[in-house]
């Protein structure tokens, strides 16, 4: 069974269709692509599964259930997390707090306990602190966890991002452009750091600008254009497809990325 | 560099110790026999706790204008708990707090969708709405001749033994004084408990980046409320409180104006501190009581304390550091090594 399906899922802005019924769907364990021409809808696609934004149209289903339109913090509990296009993280706190407090979920005492410190809240914020000095040391950012994340370089903060998100021990992660605005090296190293996450047992939908990384990193690729899903398949078959070569990919502007 | 911190720490605590001994013990026992300077201090002491909320609406990074109507709202359900309902005036502040805490959920469910300056503006004109409020529902509020003649509290005894005599018989002054004190020990230490809890955090983290909080997990809208909500508490407690000191309370108690200070107070103690609001409101009103004959030029002066806060010390007076030892012994001529990068 499909980890996670979407249906006829629509977005219309006004009289523009950003999305226009898109299906397609994740089986757990894949890393999969959204990828699109400029404007394509993609970013809109991934705020709809994540429900950041509201659809007008069609259902998202996940393990078998219909979270359309919750809302996101419950889409979040239910094990679809997101990171986000900007190197969006707590500025103040230390990459450490970051990820300490990106652990919410996965509480067990209430605010309640929090605030009077039982056991079980202590025994939390311990855990808690173990783990997060766990994944930060998965990411690379083992040296830099005492560090305010404002001062931090701009690589040490898409790869903070993305240790906020596996705080909450995701079922499935969606990244947003994890690649943009990084140099080669620094791009292996992020398509490593998603292998990496994959072979955690965390599937992987990623929306993403850089066409190399992404036939290199995906095991299958959806393709949208004008709001619409005009291809599906694995990279070798979206590469030789003809719509798709018109599209995008026929385009050597595009792939030169931003 | 961990010596260094751990001084510092503790100079703090040593600091806020010698701070906490003058204000319970040094104080009333040099002006126990003073009732201006005890009213004025009590007052403070209840400033200081109704600051404290909205200090907090500033930790999920929300200005808040409006904690004046919450004041008011507050002064307003303790004096008639203890006017028309007869209740004895230990059910005035709870009963306050409680009072404005409900209105101010129902209000915060709305408006706390709005960020920024939007939200400061609407809580801006919910002080004025508070007032004509109380001005135009004269049957319950009395208009604008307010409740008057609030009774002084009665004794309190718990199985037959007097813990406190009634305020009629006993030094009043006095017993307000501590009854103050407690309510800010009482607020602050709460308030302390809240920021170094994982709820300071989770507030931290509305403040930082909403929609990353929710991405998450954190029901963002759930606890944007219940920040709101302890700060409509402090300010409805710390309302009745003052209602009940001054034995009145009338649509002007507490107006716009006194919403700006309260955020005043905030700023100049220092927005990242727990303890900003206190310090800034000590500061700020006592030197104002104290230096009464500029109270015509009240409005400039804060004014421009305002605009050179924000210039020159934009994280409060709680952000000044004494000058370390290094420091000094470079003033004596007693250069020690350079600080590099300090430049």
């Amino acid at each position: 069974m499909a980890l996670l399906e979407v249906n006829g899922l629509g977005k219309r802005f006004g009289g523009l269709a950003a999305v226009n019924d898109v299906t397609f769907s994740v089986a757990g364990g894949e890393i999969l692509s959204i990828i699109g021409p400029n404007g394509a809808g993609k970013s809109t696609l991934f705020k709809l599964i994540s429900s950041f934004l509201r659809p007008s149209a069609g259902r998202v289903i996940f393990e078998g259930r219909d979270i359309t339109a919750q809302a996101p913090h419950r889409v979040a509990r239910l094990g679809i997390v997101r990171t986000f296009q900007e190197t969006t993280i707590f500025r103040e706190m230390t990459a450490l707090d970051n990820v300490v407090v990106a652990h919410h979920l996965r509480a067990r005492a209430s605010l309640g306990g929090f605030y009077f410190a039982t056991r079980r809240a202590r025994r939390d914020e311990a855990k808690f602190r173990k783990s997060a000095r766990e994944i930060l040391g998965s990411l690379g950012l083992g040296e830099v966890a005492g560090q305010r994340a404002r001062s931090l370089p701009h690589g040490h903060l898409r790869a903070l991002g993305i240790a906020i998100a596996m705080a909450t021990a995701p079922k499935i992660l969606l990244l947003d452009e994890p690649f943009a605005g990084m140099n080669p090296e620094e791009t292996d190293a992020c398509v490593a750091m998603v292998r990496g996450i994959r072979r955690r047992g965390v599937t992987v939908l990623l929306v993403e600008h850089d066409m190399r990384a992404v036939m290199r990193i995906s095991d299958r690729i959806v393709v949208l254009n004008f709001g619409r899903k005009i291809a599906e398949g694995r990279p070798a078959e979206v590469r030789e497809n003809p719509a798709v070569i018109e599209a995008y990919l026929g385009r050597p502007d595009d792939e030169l990325g931003a | 560099m961990y010596a260094a911190v751990r001084n510092a720490a503790t100079v703090r605590w040593y600091i806020a110790g010698a701070a906490l001994a003058v204000y319970l013990i040094v104080i009333p026992a040099v002006f126990h026999a003073s009732p201006y300077i005890l009213t004025i201090l009590t007052t403070a002491s209840a400033l200081a706790f109704i600051s404290a909320g909205v200090w907090l609406t500033f930790h999920i990074g929300r200005i808040n204008i409006g904690q004046g109507a919450f004041a008011l709202i507050g002064g307003y359900a303790g004096a008639l708990a203890v006017v028309d309902l007869g209740l004895p005036f230990w059910f005035a502040v709870p009963l306050g707090g409680i009072a404005a805490l409900a209105v101010g959920v129902v209000i915060g469910l709305p408006i706390l969708r709005l960020r920024g300056v939007y939200f400061a503006m609407v809580t801006l004109s919910l002080s004025e709405t508070a007032r004509l409020a109380a001005l135009s529902f004269s049957g319950l509020t009395g208009g604008a001749k307010g409740v008057v003649n609030i009774p002084l509290p009665g004794g309190l005894s718990l199985f037959g033994f007097t813990l406190l005599g009634d305020f009629a018989d006993i030094n009043k002054h006095l017993a307000f004084y501590y009854l103050g004190a407690l309510l800010l020990v009482a607020g602050f230490a709460a308030m302390f408990r809240i920021v170094h809890s994982r709820l300071g955090w989770l507030f931290r983290s509305l403040q930082q980046n909403e929609d990353l909080a929710a991405s998450v997990g954190v029901n963002v809208a759930q606890l944007r409320l219940v920040a709101f909500a302890i700060s409509c508490f402090l300010g409805g407690a710390g309302g009745a409180f003052i209602a009940s000191m001054q034995q009145s309370i009338y649509p002007a108690s507490f107006q716009v104006q006194d919403s700006i200070y309260f955020m005043l107070y905030c700023f100049l103690g220092g927005l990242g501190y727990v303890f900003g609001p206190l310090v800034g409101t000590f500061v700020l009103f006592l030197s104002f009581e104290f230096l009464a004959g500029l109270n015509e030029y009240q409005p400039l002066i804060y004014a421009v304390i305002m605009i050179a806060l924000m210039l020159g010390l934009p994280n409060g007076l709680l952000s000044l550091r004494l000058p370390r030892f290094a420091t000094w012994r470079a003033w004596f001529g007693l250069r020690a090594e350079k600080d590099d990068g300090a430049a």
